[in-house]
């Protein structure tokens, strides 16, 4: 177990450094001079100078990339020369709005996905299924702008439940920061309760035709405690796995559902950066949003260990 | 060398074997029809609507669906047109504007598609078939793979700036590892085959056994694979532009009508309704013709896909 252990944490460590290669990259290869980019267009020659200075830009790149990984290391991912400030603080400002979004929203999706695949997989080609099946087609395919300008629409605009846009940290009350955290989530979680749905279904409807499964229902187990505990359990890992690899659809979403709600988090940081040409702020969040993504699927390939007892690897 | 010819097929007569299969299957027909329809308006758009989608009018800002004007036509005269989608706020026709967004899309797609099945079907085959290159390559895949993939393209338009060919490179790039990942899983488990290593036995040239003999079994999965990478690339192409970072606003994409269309959202909702529809029925489109071929080719590969 604890080779296992090591052998999946060294994986990731050339993925984490690929990764950081490329991001650091991404401001070296650019056509023209990285510093020149990075102080912007209203810049002095002195400016220019002190920055690359500052980068290091002189030095040889293996060097320039130690460099940097230093002090990224250290959390210094230098100034923001559009918003005028480290972009640490920036991240550190826009961080709370992203994480709130996205955890309602897993929450949101598990609530949903998890039972209605399950049930699709129990009533097996009923219409139940069918509905289910067609739901997850068409999550699939409408865009998670085209539905939140459709749901603020129909319930802000029209039915004025909600506020239009924004957003509310919880410290400012539980009803305030749910009233605009609703749609959003809502609108980012249609693609993704229609990948883990199907998911669901798949993998409890495998485990369903399984001897075990029969075995519960002979010595007269009740159906709920076959479905769940005999079923669902066991179908828990590539649930789970599915529910990591598609937090890369998160993670995409969130910065388009933050632009159509107008939600002051990282996604909106990034677009802004992009719109910008702010290198240092696009490397960060980059960075910052893969190792995320890097670090939590391998947290989550550690919890089968606790989730399947069969896994020893 | 007479075995030669009874040996495996030929990738294009596997392609061709497969039509027949694929058309029989409903979601197939359903999806390709909604996709033909959604060329055909984009294709004969000159014909469909006179006016040109550029064609500014301050005198008819933001009219809803189904209003009617007089438009000034590119060769001097001038016409009476209903707009069926309405105008947006620099008072341009949204029927027109869409149709023309079509081919933009479609283009989108279909390019994508073709540059990344070309580049990971060769980058799988290395990959799978010289075991030296096999570590190198899949590192970087899995690294490429480490960056979601809307975020590494808004990287990549940052990078080169926004343009057709870049933004279809740059979606492009995310969509390789996967391809890749898929093709090499066939050709490893192919290569054990024992009419590979016949082939090998007898000698022949490894070009010649890629693509005789591993490459027809690559062809269905590919099939699938692309249509899902068509749909993603429809999907990121919109969001990117939608963004502001895509295609230029020069050029009326779904994506950038959308874009304009949100300042005036609450008001004037059908500049974002009417491209918001057609953009998600046709990836729905594509979609369900990958759905329908997976299903049609090979139930086994609902698993692997």
């Amino acid at each position: 177990m604890l080779g296992f252990l090591a052998r999946r944490v060294a994986a990731t460590v050339p993925v984490l450094l690929f990764v950081a290669v490329f991001v650091f990259l991404l401001l070296r290869l650019t056509p023209g001079d990285p510093a020149a980019i990075v102080a912007g267009d209203n810049a002095s020659t002195e400016q220019i100078e002190e920055i690359r200075a500052q980068l290091g830009l002189d030095e040889p790149l293996l060097e320039q990339f130690g460099l940097w990984s230093a002090k990224v290391l250290r959390g210094d991912f230098g100034e923001s020369f559009f918003f005028k400030q480290p972009v640490a603080s920036l991240i550190g400002q826009r961080i709370e709005p992203t994480l709130s979004l996205a955890l309602v929203t897993l929450f949101i999706t598990v609530v949903v996905a998890v039972p209605l695949g399950t049930l699709a997989a129990y009533y097996h080609r009923s219409w139940l299924d069918r509905l289910v099946m067609g739901f997850s087609v068409a999550g699939f395919s409408v865009p998670v702008f085209v539905l939140g300008y459709l749901l603020i629409y129909v319930f802000a605009v029209e039915l004025r439940w909600f506020p239009v846009q924004g957003f509310a940290s919880i410290r400012e009350g539980l009803w305030p920061f749910l009233e605009r955290m609703v749609l959003p989530a809502s609108a980012l979680s249609v693609i993704y309760v229609a990948l883990i749905a199907r998911i669901t279904r798949a993998s409890v409807l495998e485990v369903l035709g399984e001897d075990h499964v029969r075995t519960a229902r002979g010595k007269g187990l009740p159906e709920r405690t076959v479905v769940i505990n005999h079923a669902l359990r066991n179908a828990a890992v590539p649930i789970v796995t599915v529910i990591g690899v598609g937090l890369a659809l998160l993670i995409g979403g969130v910065v388009v559902t933050e632009s159509v709600f107008n939600i002051p988090g990282l996604g909106r940081l990034t677009v802004d950066a992009v719109l910008a040409r702010d290198y240092p702020t696009i490397q960060a969040v980059i960075l910052l949003f893969s190792f995320a993504y890097v670090l939590i699927n391998l947290m989550i390939d550690l919890t089968y260990l606790v989730l399947d007892p069969r896994i020893r690897y | 060398m007479k075995a030669e010819a009874t040996q495996a097929p030929f990738a294009e007569a596997t392609a061709l074997r497969l039509v027949p299969a694929l058309l029989a299957d409903p979601s197939v027909r359903i999806g390709g029809g909604i996709l033909v329809v959604i060329a055909l308006l984009g294709l004969f758009a000159p014909l469909l609507t006179p006016v040109d989608p550029s064609y500014l009018d301050p005198t008819t800002r933001n009219e809803l669906p189904g209003a009617a004007s007089t438009v000034d036509l590119a060769d001097g005269k001038t016409a009476d047109v209903t707009h069926w989608f309405g105008t947006d706020q620099l008072g341009r026709d949204l029927f027109a504007r869409v149709l023309y967004g079509a081919r933009i899309s479609l283009l989108v797609g279909l390019a994508v598609t073709l540059i990344v099945v070309a580049t990971g079907l060769f980058i799988g085959l290395v990959a799978g078939y010289f075991r030296a290159l096999d570590g190198l390559i899949m590192r970087m895949m899995d690294g490429l793979m480490a960056i979601p993939s809307i975020l590494l393209a808004l990287a990549l338009v940052a990078l080169w700036g926004a343009g057709l060919w870049t933004v279809i490179i740059a979606v492009a790039i995310p969509e390789v590892p996967r391809v890749v990942r898929l093709v090499r899983s066939i050709v490893l488990s192919v290569r054990g085959e024992p009419y590979v290593e016949a082939a090998v036995a007898m000698g022949t040239p490894t070009p010649l056994i890629m693509t005789r003999h591993i490459l027809p079994s690559t062809i269905a999965p590919l099939i699938v694979q692309g249509t899902y990478v068509c749909a993603s690339a429809i999907l990121v192409e919109a969001i990117l532009s939608f963004l502001g970072v895509g295609i230029p606003t020069d050029i009326p994409t779904w994506g950038n009508i959308m874009a304009e269309g949100r300042l005036l959202f609450r008001v004037y909702p059908h500049a974002i309704l009417f491209p918001g529809v057609f953009l998600a029925v046709t990836i729905l489109a594509v979609n369900m013709m990958g759905d329908g071929m997976r299903d049609a080719l090979d139930p086994k590969l609902q698993r692997r896909l």
